[in-house]
């Protein structure tokens, strides 16, 4: 697949394939995305503002470069900033694909690292080279100044130029808890987030801190993705249960509120404001209890990602949709192309059976 | 009979201010620092943002609950830092009050002797730094606002945005700019639930107007601290 190499959010000639719920797969524009709703949908996006996570310093031991980029931490709350998981690279810059990066100087608990004006302490390593929990010192408030002037957004070594904070920063952003930006929401502009209102389509958001997409290291991937805290208001909770007994669609904006929503819903039975830890993995043995489909960017095969997209459409439909996507060129990554993918059968009959005029996405809108 | 300890801001339960996240530009100086006081001692948590890290730093040791942050609005490079540290601070946002201002050439001149640099300053502080954080924030207040409480951005404005006094150019001009943006941002987004209002404080007692006029009858003019209490009582009353 093509990288998309510009970090423009809403570029003109965005692609969106559809998958709907029979597996019927059709293309169109992105930016007609909301044609394929209908009201009563309720759309569901993370207001995850992102961490300029991404710290250049010294290992202080050694004296040799190190470059930080957190990855994790236990909740959301403003005053819990000062322990992270994070992921070392050795010299180098983003132009450097992740995996063709020098590891890091060798870490000891103890070890400290100098990062601008931040001092942070590895506090623990945990068993791969790259992967080391820190903890910062200082005032939550000089943490958060540290992080903000110093720190850059993570990079993508796909892009010509670094990302500044405003290339990932999504019009709905909050609370600065993502690693990396919830980029399906990218697709957001306060147009559409209007144009919803005026077509009767309910728009809510969760907090979900996004973690990073790749590591460089096969094994770490494997892990990924780590626990993700995350909080769920009590508007939009509220909002869930009234579409999901109205047998309304349910339409999440990224994987991150498709593991939000269903981690909530397999703790305490249904969707509550709640604040909690994702940890379980959405594959295709997962049952969705909550979503009923999800409008993401275009992932490869092998990510978890990718392997989250599999409890919502089988093996066949998303090889089909994969091979639509490479004959019309679809780009990857995060500022690329999307797709609208409806859960299988179960949800579209459903729904079909109660509205004959509305078959699933495709064919919502002439 | 029973006292009412005042220093204790949640012992009013009807008091919408107590636990308010409150943003505050130009916290420093004159209305702002008056305002961050005020604020903090009705029991908000308030993130303020001034130029100088000296006076920043006091001015959070002075004022409990609050956040000070290094920052300048006229400069689109510090925007999203500032954004980052407001809500890393208080982890969301239901009161934006645009304060920071620019004079303009002090002392005032004639507009045909203001530099283009002068009002150029004035534009970025007055118009595009609100401008430039009020987007960056917009996220966080439209989910306070979806939340069910009522977001509210507050721009300073001034008379001389709506009069025409003489060598008072960039300053009115520009106010006059942002008074216009605040009603349009209104109108677009009240449906939304975040509500825009353009505030004039009055003549204030302030180093800004002590700028403008060096010579000015200061018996006459309003402390700051009162124009705050005021824009407290604004604040309290939109979210009651």
């Amino acid at each position: 697949m093509i990288f998309a190499t510009n970090p423009i959010q809403r570029p003109a000639d965005a692609k969106l394939l559809v998958v709907d719920g029979s597996g019927v797969i059709t293309h169109r524009l992105r930016r007609h995305w909301l044609d394929c709703l209908r009201p009563g949908d309720l759309v569901i996006a993370n207001d995850a503002a992102t961490i300029p996570a991404s710290l250049s310093g010294r290992h202080l031991r050694t004296g040799l470069p190190i470059e930080i980029r957190l990855a994790a931490r236990r909740s959301l709350s403003p005053t819990d900033v000062e322990c992270f998981s994070a992921v070392a690279f050795g010299p180098g810059d983003f132009h450097t694909p992740t995996e063709r990066r020098p590891p890091p100087p060798a870490m000891d608990a103890g070890d400290v690292l100098e990062l601008g004006p931040l001092r942070a302490t590895v506090t623990r390593t945990l068993g791969y080279p790259r992967l080391v929990d820190i903890r910062f010192d200082g005032t939550p408030d000089a943490i958060w100044a540290g992080l903000a002037r110093h720190g850059r957004p993570i990079q993508y070594s796909y892009l010509a130029m670094p990302l500044a904070l405003w290339d990932v920063w999504t019009v709905v952003a909050g609370p600065p808890v993502a690693f990396e930006p919830p980029s399906a929401g990218f697709v957001l502009d306060w147009q559409t987030v209007l144009e919803m209102r005026r077509r009767s389509i309910q728009f809510a958001t969760i907090t979900h801190a996004a973690g990073i997409s790749s590591t460089g290291d096969e094994t770490l991937d494997a892990r990924l993705p780590f626990d993700e805290p995350y909080r769920i208001p009590r508007s939009t909770a509220r909002f869930v249960e009234q579409a999901r007994r109205e047998s309304r669609r349910i339409i999440a904006i990224g994987t991150t509120v498709v593991r939000a929503l269903e981690h909530c819903a397999s703790v305490y039975g249904r969707v509550v404001a709640a604040e909690g830890t994702a940890t379980q993995r959405i594959t295709e043995a997962t049952t969705l209890g909550v979503v009923d489909a999800i409008l993401s960017g275009v992932h490869e095969p092998g990510t978890s990602h990718y392997r989250l997209l599999q409890a919502f459409a089988d093996r066949t439909v998303l090889e089909q949709a994969g091979r639509t996507m490479e004959s019309l060129g679809y780009r990857t990554h995060e500022f690329g192309d999307s797709v609208l993918m409806e859960r299988r059968a179960v949800s579209t009959l459903k729904r079909c059976a109660e509205d004959p005029r509305d078959r699933g996405f495709a064919s919502a809108r002439p | 009979m029973n006292a009412i300890d005042l220093r204790n801001p949640v012992s009013n339960p009807r008091d919408p201010l107590p636990g308010l996240r409150v943003a505050v530009t130009g916290g420093t100086s004159g209305l702002g620092a008056a305002l961050v006081k005020a604020l903090s001692c009705r029991g908000a948590q308030v993130a303020f943002l001034a130029r100088t890290a000296d006076r920043v730093h006091a001015a959070a040791r002075d004022n409990k609950r609050t956040h000070g942050i290094v920052g300048d609005v006229a400069r689109k490079e510090d925007i999203y830092p500032v954004a980052t540290q407001i809500l890393g601070a208080l982890g969301g946002l239901d009161v934006l009050v645009n304060n920071a201002s620019d004079l303009g050439p002090a002392p005032l001149r004639l507009l045909a002797d203001t530099d283009c640099e002068e009002l150029e300053r004035a534009v970025a502080t007055n118009l595009v730094g609100p401008f430039r954080l009020t987007k960056a924030l917009l996220g966080a207040l439209s989910a306070s606002a979806r939340e069910g409480r009522k977001a509210l951005v507050i721009n300073i404005s001034s008379d001389a945005a709506v009069n025409a006094y003489p060598t008072w150019g960039a300053y009115g001009a520009t106010k006059a700019a942002l008074r216009h943006m605040t009603l349009i941002w209104n109108e677009e987004l009240q449906g939304e639930g975040v509500a825009f209002l353009s505030v004039d404080p009055g003549d204030m007692d302030t180093p800004l107007h002590a700028l403008a006029v060096p010579d000015a009858d200061r018996a006459g003019l309003k402390p700051p601290e009162t124009a705050a209490q005021e824009l407290v009582d604004v604040i309290a009353g939109h979210l009651k």
